[in-house]
């Protein structure tokens, strides 16, 4: 039995109401690709997301449609997924530093005191 | 736009947390407590991850099946400006899909399964899309009502516990906003006009309201999983809830046109300052989520049709090398 629709696009169509059912199999959607968007020139491209496609191309592609719809963006990068490597949050002590960071402050090298200290003492 | 996901009622018997590691539980537990996001890769109780895939899936489907009764009206959009609007929220609504099947693919069930179960009929999807956009009214309805109903469902699940649903759901939020816009300028456009576009309206309206009134599911207050899945940032807000914000938000400005809604109860109670309304009909719910209604058939059929007809397609661009890991977030 045919579908009929309000929707004109689907009468025309002329769709079977029982047809057996397609079975998408693996990889049917393709890999994923990272994509990373950059707002305006001069910022970093940042992270927004990824999506499935079959190549490069098709990858940026699909990731202007979907993360560059209103004119938010000037440049787009995408990476394969599976080209990506990461940390894992379970390995989050490899974060883990000294409590005691002075010697990243530069506040703490005190080279005016030491030409102070050197002045008085050749000048005597 | 979206309803609550549905969850059998008659399935609530068991834990959630049967046989989980109490020590792995706890910590799990203590860092939502703490307002962090749990991540893709973190441990996780079974039943998390499971209603989370279901919730996340479901909400995806949502948004491909309800672009359908809203794309019927595209090729007749009264005008240049509303055809080219239209046009832009299907896109979106398609486009939140993807950003929802990624999220949940992060959960690990793969695109392909997830699609497999919405055509099958297995996986449920929002219970409005199946019913009928009779006139170019209904669009109106449908983008003014049932996307305000989305948004409240979705700005409480945009706080929840897990990552990459959450700012899935804040993109979707942001994007949303000229949906609501654009759907309450529609039905203004037409209450304010002439008697005929009155009449449309109120007859739109009228038609909507039970499936509206159905949007958020039943009252679900008293299911012993609301605890836990409450604490597990999983749900945000009880459906009773988010149907009291979503009227008090609506009724209003529905009233403020001049328009009525077909409930002789509906008023809101100045004791509790709660709204009053008559129970909706459950057992029609139940009968048209397990595929009774109108357009059951025809919503599944044109989902199935579009991915046979593009399947030759997508297996000509497929190489052998290709792999498949899940996305990062």
């Amino acid at each position: 039995m045919k579908i009929v629709s309000l929707d004109p696009r689907v009468n025309r169509s002329s769709i079977n109401e029982t047809e057996e059912s397609v079975v998408l199999k693996k990889l049917d959607q393709f890999q994923t690709y990272e994509v990373f968007a950059q707002t305006k020139r001069g910022v970093h491209h940042i992270h927004v997301g990824s999506v499935h496609a079959a190549n490069k191309k098709i990858a940026v592609l699909f990731a202007k449609e979907q993360y560059a719809r209103r004119g938010e963006c000037v440049n787009i990068w995408v990476v394969k997924t599976s080209d990506v490597a990461t940390t894992e949050y379970e390995d989050s002590d490899i974060f883990d530093t000294l409590d005691e960071k002075t010697h990243r402050n530069p506040e703490s090298y005190k080279v005016l005191d030491r030409i102070k200290k050197y002045k008085e003492r050749t000048s005597k | 736009m979206y309803g609550n996901a549905y969850i059998d009622p008659k399935k609530a018997n068991s834990s959630l947390v049967e046989g989980e590691n109490p020590e792995k539980l706890a910590e799990f537990e203590a860092r939502i407590l703490r307002g962090e996001k749990i991540e893709p890769k973190d441990w996780m109780p079974a039943m998390y991850r499971k209603q989370l895939v279901r919730m996340i899936e479901q909400h995806a489907h949502s948004e491909i099946i309800g672009s359908l009764p809203e794309g019927t009206w595209i090729t007749r959009a009264p005008g240049f400006r509303r055809k080219l609007a239209l046009m832009a929220k299907v896109q979106d609504e398609v486009g939140h899909a993807q950003l929802l099947y990624n999220a949940a693919e992060t959960l690990g069930k793969s695109r392909e399964d997830m699609i497999n179960d919405l055509i099958s009929g297995k996986s449920k999807y929002s219970n409005v899309f199946n019913y009928p956009a009779k006139t170019w009214a209904d669009s109106a309805v449908i983008a003014w009502l049932i996307d305000a109903g989305a948004i409240v469902n979705q700005l409480a699940n945009s706080r929840g516990s897990y990552g990459p649903y959450c700012r899935a759901l804040e993109r979707i939020c942001a994007e949303e906003s000229f949906h609501l816009k654009y759907g309450h300028d529609n039905v203004v456009f037409l209450a304010t006009g002439t008697s005929k576009q009155r009449e449309m309206v109120q007859d739109a309206l009228t038609r909507w309201w039970p499936p509206i009134m159905h949007f958020f599911g039943p009252s679900d207050k008293d299911s012993i999983h609301s605890e836990t899945l409450m604490r597990w940032k999983v749900k945000m807000a009880s459906n009773d809830d988010m149907r009291q914000q979503f009227l008090n938000m609506y009724v209003p400005k529905i009233w403020d046109l001049g328009l009525t809604l077909p409930d002789p109860n509906l008023k809101k109670n100045e004791e509790t300052g709660k709204w009053d309304y008559t129970e909706p009909d459950w057992e029609e719910f139940k009968r048209v989520i397990n595929g009774g209604g109108p357009c059951n058939a025809e919503r599944l059929a044109v989902r199935r049709t579009a991915e046979e007809n593009g399947q030759w397609v997508r297996k000509a661009l497929l190489k052998e090398t290709e792999t498949y890991v899940t996305p990062l977030s």
